[in-house]
């Protein structure tokens, strides 16, 4: 069979296309569609063939108070740790792209928490926050105040988790800032400076604006990662104490290997996937398009 | 040589970066209304100057005044001047009509007045129709009078510009230049201009700061630094082509160009310095005739006049003949220029008054004015 040139060059960029695509498919979209469908089956007892339940899986999930428990520590998890990490990276960010002396060494003492995985990162923190010996209670103790339950008492759990989430994402958001900041041309705060521009005015009328790509960027890895990020549970509180810090992947997890309740998960996933898609579609409408993009 | 009393005024101004100096004691003082000129090679210090005098960068020793108000350490902003930065320093994200009102924003001036001067001065520059667009829309051209209009509404007395058309390609650099001066006169501003191009300095100048290794090498209008170059360096830095420099060596009773130990051109005193003279004072005249012998190397048509090389003893010698001329290779003709169009430099670089060197034109009438008289300088036709 004799071929163009242009049907050539077509299959020649399709032949470059496939193994990213034959990745993709196999970890990616089969495993999607498979969870889709599972969703929508009650697996047959005793090698009976799965039964099609359509929408059933879901009624029974969204009148499950744990579920809503979790989803609620999830929507907290989110609300606590996405703006404060952003704000503390861009501030760290700003700080470190003065002109202070020895900046290279807190640039990198700030990236550190990033290059730790997670599980040694809440490893770290699992000795901050340890009852007795805690290096926070310790603190505290020191200065004449008693000890706080850091993981143990619902109140305060989910909480902890997040003050580590925090400290694990802000060093590594910072980066995307202060590359962002070293793009931008110094001639324009040297412009400003000569019409007496306050610092405070010059960042919100031009450093913030300017920076508006990389925080939705930002915001929009803090958001998956708050979905998506639950190693430390593993180490901290195992969803404890009474599922207080429980969040939505790990519950997915603990419903998959620990109850074995695999259609549970997969309805949890489904509503976890639609809950990104949505959020994806917004960023992409709503706000790109107040977005000043180079 | 300034009747006003300064407006700006630097003393013994330096700066160093570690070990290298890139401005050593300047001194000079700048009159109201003057437009002048830092000119010089890339790298002599001029920007670092510039920006010393807006505070952008910290002197190292010396002092600035600002109308008599000692402002060396004063912030840039305290200081009553505005910019146009080469690269224009427009912020992307704002409109032009946001960008050129956004120094008064940070004054806290009144909407209303903001909205009048707004549009006073996007009327000067030709910008109404284009206050809506963000500066990524713009051509060269638009985004450098924006930053001509940001510095223009801010009413400071003080504006400096630091090779503000650079960016722009050569057609609409020769109309810019001529609006930024048209603007300058009518707004009565002080320009503080910086390029390392000479047909800009010569063309816009009150007054060139020639500049050489961060150190002031001549501060005179542009006729006087064409027609009384203070050194080597700015013999050759004015003109276009640049002046011939002949070194010289000692004559039976005169000094002579090496090489051409038959025809004295100065005195004897002047033997061990050189002789500079510009291409365009040079008259070709037959073999044979008084005047310096030379040999033609090659023609260079430039449309409105013609460079000739030619080969004095072993150097090379431009002259610059009008409309199209064309001499052979390997013609054998003599070189002659009037007493009053020929400079001498002694050993040290140095221009040197105090020797008249010779003329090579008898026959023609000495104006002995000639030399007090500048002419126009001729650099205009090699700016496009
Ligand atoms: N921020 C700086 N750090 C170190 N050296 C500098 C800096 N800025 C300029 N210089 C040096 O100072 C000298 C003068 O620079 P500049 O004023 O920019 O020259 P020009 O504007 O005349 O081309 C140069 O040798 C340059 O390398
Ligand atoms: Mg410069």
């Amino acid at each position: 069979m004799m071929l163009s040139a242009h049907h050539k060059l077509q299959l020649y960029g399709a032949l470059l296309l496939l193994p990213a695509a034959l990745l993709l498919t196999t970890f990616a979209y089969i495993p999607t569609v498979t969870t889709l469908i599972s969703s929508l089956f009650l697996p047959g007892f005793r090698g009976a063939p799965a039964e099609f339940v359509g929408l059933e899986n879901y009624q029974v999930l969204f009148i499950d108070p744990t579920f809503w428990k979790v989803a609620r520590n999830n929507l907290l998890y989110a609300l606590g740790t996405i703006p404060t990490s952003i704000a503390l990276a861009l501030g760290m960010a700003l700080f470190v792209n003065a002109r202070l002396p020895g900046r290279g060494l807190v640039r990198m003492a700030y990236f550190t928490p990033t290059i730790l995985p997670m599980i040694a990162a809440a490893n770290i923190w699992m000795f901050f926050y340890a009852p007795q010996i805690g290096l926070f209670n310790k603190l505290l103790g020191a200065l004449g105040f008693s000890g706080v339950n850091w993981l143990g008492d619902p109140a305060v759990a989910l909480g902890s988790v997040m003050a580590m989430s925090v400290w694990k994402e802000a060093g590594f958001f910072m980066i995307f800032y202060l590359a962002a900041l070293q793009g931008m041309p110094p001639e324009l705060k040297e412009a400003s400076d000569l019409e007496g521009t306050s610092r405070w005015s010059f960042f919100w009328r031009v450093t913030f604006p300017l920076l508006m790509p990389t925080t939705l960027f930002v915001l929009i890895n803090a958001l998956i990662n708050a979905v998506r990020v639950v190693d430390h549970l593993f180490i901290l509180t195992k969803g404890g104490p009474n599922n207080a810090t429980n969040l939505l992947l790990y519950y997915v997890y603990e419903n998959s290997f620990a109850f074995f309740d695999r259609t549970t998960a997969a309805t949890i996933t489904v509503v976890i996937l639609l809950t990104l898609a949505i959020i994806a579609t917004l960023k992409f409408t709503l706000l790109d398009r107040r977005t000043h993009y180079q | 040589m300034l009747d006003a009393a300064p407006l700006i005024r630097f003393s013994q101004v330096s700066k160093c970066w570690g070990s290298t100096t890139a401005v050593r004691s300047l001194d000079f003082s700048i009159a109201p209304g003057q437009f002048v000129i830092l000119l010089g090679p890339s790298g002599c210090g001029k920007s670092t100057t510039l920006r010393m005098l807006a505070g952008l960068e910290a002197v190292s020793g010396g002092e600035i005044h600002i109308q008599g108000q000692d402002v060396t350490h004063q912030p840039p902003g305290a200081r009553g001047l505005s910019m146009v930065f080469q690269s224009y320093a427009l912020f992307p994200h704002l409109s032009v009509a946001d960008n050129i009102v956004f120094g008064l924003r940070s004054r806290k001036v009144p909407k209303a007045e903001q909205r009048e001067r707004l549009a006073k001065v996007a009327e000067m520059v030709d910008l109404t129709a284009y206050l809506d667009r963000k500066p990524a829309k713009l051509s060269g051209g638009q985004r450098q009078r924006v930053a001509l209009a940001r510095a223009v509404i801010s009413e400071h007395p003080i504006c400096l510009m630091d090779e503000p058309l650079s960016n722009l390609d050569a057609r609409l650099r020769a109309d810019m230049r001529r609006d930024i001066k048209a603007l300058q006169a009518r707004l009565g501003m002080t320009v503080i201009y910086v390029t390392h191009d000479q047909v800009e300095a010569m063309s816009m100048g009150d007054r060139v700061i020639l500049m050489q290794h961060g150190e002031i090498v001549q501060d005179a209008p542009p006729g006087e630094l064409y027609n009384q170059p203070a050194t080597t360096f700015a013999a050759s830095f004015i003109g276009s082509p640049a002046m011939n420099l002949l070194p010289l060596t000692e004559g039976l009773e005169a000094a002579v160009i090496e090489g051409v130990p038959e025809t004295p051109v100065a005195p004897l005193a002047a033997a061990t310095g050189q002789l500079g003279v510009r291409p365009e004072d040079i008259e070709l005249r037959g073999a044979g005739e008084p005047g310096v012998p030379a040999t033609v190397i090659s023609d260079e048509y430039l449309g409105a006049d013609t460079i000739i090389h030619l080969a004095v003893g072993r150097h090379s010698v431009k002259a610059r003949l009008a409309g199209r001329q064309s001499m052979a290779p390997n013609t054998a003709c003599t070189l002659a220029w009037r007493a009053q169009a020929a400079h001498l430099f002694g050993s040290d670089g140095k221009r040197r008054d105090d020797l008249a060197p010779c003329n090579l034109m008898p026959d023609v009438p000495d104006d002995a004015d000639a030399r007090v008289v500048p002419r126009l300088p001729n650099v205009g036709s090699f700016a496009i």
